[in-house]
């Protein structure tokens, strides 16, 4: 399984995690869950509500995900997975991460930003069906030609 | 009504992102949508039946958690349920709160 993103998405949701520094950010990955993976058709800039902890924590408010997801459909897109940053620590999931992460099959795109500029960006396909069975599982990112693109 | 399906619980529908149920209240429409595919139960609720905390219902608009009625709100055949599933983490460790952590895990 990889997570299959344009240079230009994986770009975007790293720049994201730079403009928002020392802040986290967040957003969503819309596509297509296929049998190899993950395809990100495109990504959508979310809020992060935790304004209060913003520097280690984020939470994307409900009706903002729903209206992300309508918009999706719209155009035929899925929510496929998410992205946020850890601004000065590594781009692994935390226990907070871990404890909060709902969305099986889907993907969370983890970027660590390094004193304002975005370093290792990694992506966990989250496995499993339930909350006692899930675990995180780091996935390659495979960076794909957009659509109309030259070879 | 119609309910919306998140996409790791779709599983459970058949692959369906819409599900179409009968009800005249928001908890009749989630009663109805587990009856059909009953393998959701454990997914949306807790043993004792209350909606697992990390499940969000919206009817059209709005969190019915918040709604003065919550699960007992009257629906029509035109409202539309959405289950969303929360979307949270971040660096620091739960429970931690505002405070700076070092270690990821």
């Amino acid at each position: 399984m990889k997570l299959h993103i344009t240079q230009a998405d994986y770009d975007a949701l790293r720049a994201h995690g730079e403009e928002t520094y020392p802040h986290e950010c967040c957003g969503v990955l819309l596509g297509h869950a296929k049998d190899d993976g993950n395809h990100v058709s495109a990504i959508v800039r979310a809020g992060n509500t935790r304004t209060d902890s913003a520097h280690n924590r984020y939470n994307i408010s409900p009706m903002e995900l729903i209206k992300i997801q309508r918009e999706g459909r719209k155009q035929g897109l899925d929510i496929v997975g998410f992205y946020h940053s850890h601004p000065d620590h590594p781009a692994m999931w935390s226990s907070t991460d871990f404890a909060e992460a709902h969305w099986f099959g889907c993907c969370y795109v983890i970027t660590s930003v390094d004193k304002g500029k975005a370093n290792l960006t990694n992506a966990f396909h989250l496995s499993g069906t339930t909350e006692d069975d899930k675990a995180f599982q780091q996935e390659e990112i495979l960076i794909t030609k957009a659509v109309g693109e030259n070879a | 009504m119609k309910i919306n399906i998140p996409t790791p619980l779709r599983a459970f529908t058949d692959k369906q992102a819409t599900v179409e149920v009968n009800g005249a209240t928001v908890q009749a429409g989630l009663d109805a949508l587990v009856a059909a595919h009953p393998e959701l139960k454990n997914h949306l609720f807790t043993p004792d039946g209350k909606l697992r905390s990390f499940v969000n219902v919206y009817l059209n608009d709005d969190d019915v958690r918040y709604l003065p009625a919550a699960e007992a709100s009257a629906v029509s055949a035109d409202d539309e349920l959405t289950i969303i599933p929360s979307i949270a983490g971040g660096a620091g460790r739960p429970g931690v709160g505002a405070s700076r952590v070092l270690c990821c895990r």
